[in-house]
């Protein structure tokens, strides 16, 4: 081993450290409070949800600093902190967002961290999360098995879980086609469509007893061709086609799909529609049946909160925001809500646990709708939600949404303490629908 | 020469894991993953040094990293070590089996179907809902012998123990480079028919081969699985094969220490990426990558190691 | 009776979709021994670069044909660029290493180029729709097939032909079979090998943008794209062996019908069909189905 090679090895050793230690920052000042935000920020996942939940998080921040936003958060920063956000990409391996966690927390110095939109990353993240013993508000993943499988002090959920989603797609499909004889679905070939599958399906086994399965079409995640899909619909005699599909898969299939027909004959149940609603415009069929996974967008009630988010973030961005711009600004403003209650009853900076107590349980209203964290143990949320009809209004040369319906929180969310899973095999008993 | 060498290897291993206790946080963690991904460069390093890629390492990651995380699930046994032995043992059980067939291949007929292989069982992974599908599922923290840390002292544990596997390891694979089958493996490359010539088995040569990596890789995988406490079929996606024979380019063949040194680097190279430059890491990743292949063409290993015609250029 | 029809077409279509997006990939590799993971970055590239033509020639009214011109050339442009990039700069420094640093030195490329696409044209989806829509779409007994498809299987066909018919009878093609043959007697007879290499990857980069621009109407063009069908390309190749025009069509045939076999009768396998379908013939076939066989060289 030469001299000259080991300074050389050492130089180059000595420069990567000298880089990775340069980031690390200095401890946040007294009177602001570091968050980290966790998005789809490059890949296929970033340009439906990554990037509106990044571009909401920077608007919502920027507005809770200068404490521009309307009543009841219109008080600067949480507790009075000015926040200094960290964003990160959540593309990558499981190993990564792990890595990248513990970096915002033990080097970052993040007092909460707002992300996440894989619920295998989710999945992942909360157990380090609560070893971390470090505020988590998890955006938008769906996945019921984070608060299903343990209890957690630091996590929390104020997104609904993907059940509301699909079982609110069943109930809109009896409430508007009727005792529907058959019908069909089409999701990718991964944890979200399977499991978007199978909980519509068991909802519809509860409201259609009747109604039978014709096909089961699962496509690989980023197909890009569905010719053979688009047949196999063709020739199938249900008129329903479900279809949790999104972002580009979405806007693939659909685009293929109109050139031959297929909506003219079918209906299709888009749970995640909304995402795709203003990229697609009038290419997205008429009578297609959209969710938002909650009553979001142009789903959303009227409120003072929600007409401020609407016009800043079209203002700011170009375009309209959608479901997971919505997700990402009600964690936010759930976020601030519990810190500022904690804040108020300590009167100073609170430490996380009593952030942590003054969330659970918490009710306070997103921009969309009220949410009550009403579930495992008060760290999940749940909320109304609205399903409703697209329909491209040919005067105003805008996409709208008609005939929606709503559904309250109890009617499509599994009471507290039973699983999904159970819940929905138990023909979902003690659901409140008026 | 040799003497030096494992002195050497010696003395950094316990400034390694002395230093642990005083490091941040989060670079314990960092260095722990960084571990697990030089096991499994350490195999590949062997297969290179025989001229075979393997494109589908992540198999015997993944089967090392479920079979830790099912063990934990089913038994309740939780024993660190107990661990590593079912991946080792899973991991060498699929390599030998597969290494039937792989064995016969070479150049980039053994990179694809080897990559065939690991899609099979990420395709199989993902189709099994009752363990999460893409989701994967949690992985219980580990025992140390009846030893049972928590927080910081888990981290420190479990830095140690991937720390300890990687001696073991290096000295394993280091030995076996120096041992009669292991310095094969140049002449494999350059001329297999000579080899046969010569009375030696050359598919028998690189079963042996393929085992020793794949059994690497699993323990690789039961290290990573412990520190990430969490398990997913991604782990057996050809994008995380990529990865590592990315490291294994980036540290070169010639040197058992070159993988540890590349996967650290690499691992840091990408946090500070994600740090600086969240919506173009890669770019930063790609062009590392691009200038070492370029500027130091023998990996990390041809700065530190003047013998070099051992492999790497030497069989060009 | 309808459901195989069902198939076949599908069959033809989805065989016609991976043949167009791995011509390119083969040629490169058959003569260069290179395996270019960069392939899928050209593809992104084209179908960016087309979407963004479509884009600005569509809503003008001017004659239809000329956009599907545009959209070509476009890719076409991309291609030739990003090829003459980095074969000039990068590839030509790495001839005659070892053929895994090539194959890193373009998956470094690919992931640079992946994040040069979100610098250009940022976090956004793009369409291409109006050929589709233009194309309009026929019937088959009862089965509703887009004009758009059949465009693609003559496309496809006119390559495989186009291709076959360059490398057999005319100079270039011939010189360039005796160079994927044995490079170093061809070298000796006489053939500027480096030459070959560098036409040859601009050919396939333009053709593995013109891939990307054929499916950009079919597709929302986004990010990741590229990531795709890098595997799906090498699969097909494999399949049918490296570097053969006849393996690359049979590979692709191969592929597409058990794909489509596979989502009428048995959509639970969807996912794994290809790979399992490669694994199977590598077994049997271990280099492919085309693949001449090597001399040995003691």
């Amino acid at each position: 081993m030469g001299r000259k090679s080991i300074s050389r090895l050492a130089g180059f050793l000595g420069a990567s450290a000298a880089l990775s230690l340069a980031l690390t920052g200095p401890v946040a000042a007294q009177d602001t409070v570091r968050v980290g935000i966790v998005s789809f920020l490059t890949g296929p996942a970033a340009v439906p949800f990554g990037i509106p939940g990044k571009n909401a998080a920077e608007l919502i921040i920027d507005a809770i600093n200068e404490g521009s936003l309307p009543a009841p958060y219109n008080s600067k920063g949480l507790g009075g902190a000015t926040i200094e956000a960290r964003y990160v990409d959540e593309a990558g391996s499981v190993a990564n967002q792990v890595t990248e966690y513990r970096n915002l927390v033990q080097r970052d110095g993040v007092s909460a961290v707002v992300g996440y939109v894989s619920s295998g990353n989710c999945l992942a993240v909360a157990p380090v999360a609560e070893e971390m013993k470090t505020l988590t508000v998890l955006y938008d993943c769906g996945t019921p098995r984070i608060f299903e499988e343990r209890d957690y002090t630091y996590v929390f959920r104020v997104t609904p879980t993907a059940t509301m989603d699909s079982v609110g797609a069943a109930r809109y499909v009896i409430d508007k086609k009727g005792q529907i004889p058959n019908f069909s679905g089409i999701n990718q070939n991964y944890a979200w469509g399977q499991d978007s599958w199978r909980d519509f399906v068991l909802a519809m086994k509860t409201l259609a007893p009747n109604a039978t399965i014709d096909r089961e079409l699962f496509p690989k995640f980023l197909a890009g061709e569905y010719g053979a899909e688009i047949t196999s619909l063709l020739t199938s005699q249900a008129e329903i086609i479900h279809t949790s599909f999104y972002g580009g898969d979405l806007e693939s299939f659909v685009g293929q799909a109109t050139g031959r027909g297929l909506f003219s004959r079918k209906t299709m149940v888009m749970s995640c529609g909304e995402s795709a609603m203003f990229r697609l415009g009038n290419r997205m069929p008429d009578g297609t049946i959209i969710g938002a996974r909650g009553p979001h967008g142009v789903l959303a009630r009227e409120s003072e909160l929600n007409t401020w988010f609407q016009k800043a973030y079209t203002e700011r961005y170009g375009t309209p925001p959608t479901y997971p711009s919505y997700h990402m600004a009600q964690s936010l403003l759930g976020l601030k809500a519990a810190w500022d209650k904690a804040a108020a009853a300590k009167g100073g900076k609170p430490t996380p646990e009593e952030v942590a107590k003054a969330f659970e349980g918490l009710e306070f209203d997103g921009p969309s709708t009220r949410i009550q964290m009403a579930r495992a143990k008060g760290h999940q949320g749940i909320s109304e939600t609205a399903y409703g009809t697209f329909k491209f209004n040919k005067e105003t040369n805008k996409p709208e949404v008609v005939d929606i319906v709503r559904y309250p929180a109890d009617c499509v969310n599994p009471p507290d303490g039973v699983t999904s899973q159970e819940w929905l095999e138990g023909g979902m008993k003690g659901a409140k629908c008026d | 020469m040799a003497g030096g060498k494992y002195l050497l290897g010696g003395l950094l291993f316990i400034v390694a894991a002395a230093v642990g206790p005083f490091l941040p946080a989060w670079l314990i963690s960092l260095l722990t993953i960084s571990l697990a991904s030089a096991l499994v460069v350490l195999g590949l390093i062997l297969l290179w040094r025989a001229g075979l890629v393997s494109f589908g390492q992540a198999l015997y990651y993944a089967i090392g990293a479920y079979a830790v995380a099912l063990m934990m699930r089913w038994t309740g046994i939780h024993d660190a070590f107990v661990a590593v032995i079912v991946a080792a043992l899973a991991a060498a059980l699929t390599a030998y089996l597969v290494g039937f067939l792989l064995a016969r291949y070479r150049e980039i007929f053994f990179a694809m179907l080897s990559l065939a292989l690991s899609m099979i069982l990420y395709g199989v992974l993902v189709k099994t809902e009752a363990l999460g599908s893409t989701d994967g599922f949690n992985v219980s923290t580990p025992t140390f012998l009846g030893y049972a840390p928590h927080g910081f002292a888990l981290t420190i544990a479990l830095y140690w123990f991937a720390l300890a596997l990687g001696a073991v390891a290096a000295m394993c694979v280091s030995a076996y480079m120096q041992s009669v089958a292991g310095a094969l493996a140049v002449p494999v490359r350059d001329n297999e028919i000579r080899v046969e010539y010569l009375g030696v088995s050359v598919t028998k040569l690189i079963h042996l081969k393929l085992v020793i990596a794949g059994t690497l890789a699993g323990v690789g995988g039961a290290v990573a699985a412990m520190s990430i406490s969490h398990v997913d079929p991604a782990m057996s996606y050809w994008t995380t094969s990529g990865g590592f024979v990315f490291i294994t380019i980036l540290a070169g063949a010639g040197s058992v220490a070159a993988a540890f040194i590349g996967s650290i680097l690499f691992e840091l190279v990408r946090t500070a990426s994600v740090a600086l430059m969240p919506g173009t890491w890669q770019l930063i990743l790609g062009t590392v990558l691009l200038l070492t292949i370029l500027f130091v063409p023998g990996g990390l290993a041809s700065l530190f190691v003047r013998r070099r015609k051992v492999a790497g250029e030497g069989a060009q | 009776m309808l459901l195989g029809l069902a198939i076949l077409t599908d069959g033809l279509v989805y065989a016609a979709y991976l043949f167009i997006v791995a011509v390119g990939l083969s040629l490169i590799f058959g003569v260069m021994k290179i395996l270019n993971v960069a392939h899928g970055a050209f593809y992104a590239f084209g179908a960016y670069c087309a979407a963004t033509a479509a884009g600005m020639y569509f809503d003008r009214g001017l004659p239809d044909a000329g956009g599907f011109l545009i959209m070509a050339l476009a890719a076409l442009a991309v291609g030739l660029v990003l090829g003459l990039i980095l074969e000039r700069t990068i590839l030509r420094l790495v001839y005659g290493k070892d053929e895994v640093i090539i194959v890193l030195v373009t998956y470094a490329a690919f992931l640079i180029l992946e994040d040069v696409i979100l610098l250009i044209w940022g976090p956004s989806s793009l369409f291409a729709y109006q050929p589709l829509v233009i194309a309009g779409n026929f019937m088959i007994g009862p089965l509703v097939l887009s004009g758009y498809d059949l465009g693609l299987v003559l496309l496809a066909v006119v390559l495989a032909v186009g291709g076959f018919y360059g490398l057999r009878y005319t100079r270039y093609g011939r010189l360039l079979t005796a160079v994927i043959f044995d490079r170093e007697t061809a070298a000796a007879f006489g053939v500027n090998v480096t030459r070959f290499f560098t036409v040859t990857f601009l050919i396939g980069a333009m053709l593995g943008a013109l891939g990307g621009a054929a499916m950009a109407p079919k597709i929302s063009v986004t990010l990741g794209i590229g990531v795709e069908v890098i595997v799906l390309a090498f699969a097909v190749v494999a399949v049918g062996g490296m570097g053969s025009m006849e393996g690359a069509l049979v590979g692709a045939l191969i592929v597409g019908l058990c794909r489509a076999a596979a989502v009428h009768l048995l959509p639970q396998v969807e996912l794994f069909v290809i790979y399992a379908v490669m694994a199977l013939v590598l077994v049997f076939r271990p280099h492919g189905l085309f693949t001449r066989a090597q001399p040995r060289k003691i």
